[in-house]
């Protein structure tokens, strides 16, 4: 479980850019997870709720937008998504690929401020 | 009151990646080749680095091995007999390396002395799979006693490998381990992953396994003249 180590880095990255943006009070934090990250976003939800306590992010929502992933297919030379996460190949052609282009993010996208 | 949106757009694990990018900097400068072995708890990646480093220093190679695990030094014990200099990090729990734990255990090594650098990671199919070592190689081990679905089970860490190892192999005809479907998922996961056989145990496709470490050792070299 090392959730609860990336939701610290998202406080830690949030609280950093509220500073940054003079203050206030975070409602929404927006992450972006791929779904070849390793990281689970129900597992990061609820770790979000320790790691928030007793932060400038108190009070505030997590909400975990789930990337999907990305292929460049060698053959028709465009990015697309696979049929599913277990079979990397292009949903036109069926080239198997491991040019992976999205999928593997992990990243604070934005905050909300009031 | 309307909120306002700020946009911040930062990975959430920068600091290690930042690290990890100094660490495969200097990995580079110094001429080491680096593997990161990731796998389940007792899939064999220590016993298979056992005969690794023998074998490696053996034939006049300079290897070193950093083994990463929760609780105690067991491991490192088993592969000190090697005679090759080895370290142990210990996590304190934590389920994964990263590369802050790395650097902190170079300290003192020349890494110039060595030509190749393993990292046992903790055993862990998920955690290990966003942190970045610096590594110029990782490897996922699959042991024939885990069933031939793991690939499709852990997707993100298969398909973050350069390599796999299926191990045990001297085990698969009583587990009635299905070949052919093992490597089915491994490339549904990762198109063209370069597959080894090996047992630690026996040393069945150890020799495969060292000509594969040389070759992308030498490879690794020659990229490096192109810096
Ligand atoms: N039969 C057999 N047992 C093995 C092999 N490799 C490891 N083991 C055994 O499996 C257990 C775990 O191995 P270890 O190398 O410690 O796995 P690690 O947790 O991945 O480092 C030990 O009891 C080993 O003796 C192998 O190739 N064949
Ligand atoms: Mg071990
Ligand atoms: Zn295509």
């Amino acid at each position: 479980m090392h959730e609860l180590s990336i939701a610290r880095n998202v406080v830690e990255i949030a609280t950093e850019a509220l500073r940054d943006a003079g203050g206030g009070t975070v409602s929404v934090v927006r992450v972006r997870v791929g779904v070849l990250a390793g990281v689970a976003p129900e597992a990061l939800t609820f770790c979000y709720e320790i790691a928030i306590r007793g932060t400038p992010l108190e009070g505030s929502q997590l909400l975990v937008e789930v990337a999907p992933v990305v292929l460049h297919c060698p053959t028709c030379d465009r990015d697309a998504q696979p049929p599913d996460i277990c079979h990397l190949e292009c949903p036109v052609c069926g080239t198997a690929t491991a040019d992976v282009r999205g999928g593997r993010e992990l990243e604070v996208e934005s905050i909300e401020v009031i | 009151m309307t909120p306002r949106i700020l946009e911040v757009r930062k990975g959430v694990l920068k600091k290690n990646d930042e690290l990890a990018a100094e660490l495969r900097a200097r990995f580079r400068a110094a001429g080491v080749f680096t593997v990161n072995l990731v796998s389940s708890p007792g899939a064999g990646k220590t016993l298979l680095l056992e005969r690794t480093l023998a074998a490696l220093a053996d034939e006049g190679a300079r290897p070193a091995a950093l083994v990463g695990d929760p609780e105690t030094d067991n491991d490192a014990r088993r592969l000190a007999r090697s005679g090759v200099p080895v370290r142990q990090i210990q996590t304190h729990g934590v389920c994964h390396l990263e590369a802050a734990m790395v650097g902190n255990n170079l300290a003192q090594w020349d890494l110039a002395g060595f030509d190749y650098l393993f990292i046992e990671n903790v055993g862990n199919l998920v955690c290990t799979t966003s942190y970045d070592l610096g590594e110029a190689l990782r490897v996922v081990f699959l042991a024939v006693t885990e069933g031939e679905d793991k690939p499709l089970k852990y997707p993100g860490l298969f398909n973050s490998a350069d390599a796999a190892v299926v191990s045990k192999c001297d085990l698969a005809a009583a587990c009635e381990f299905d070949r052919d479907a093992a490597r089915t998922n491994l490339h549904a996961v990762r198109p063209g992953l370069p597959i080894l056989e090996t047992s630690g145990k026996t040393g069945t496709g150890m020799s495969e396994w060292l000509a594969y470490l040389r070759d992308r050792r030498r490879a690794f070299l020659e990229s490096g003249k192109a810096w």
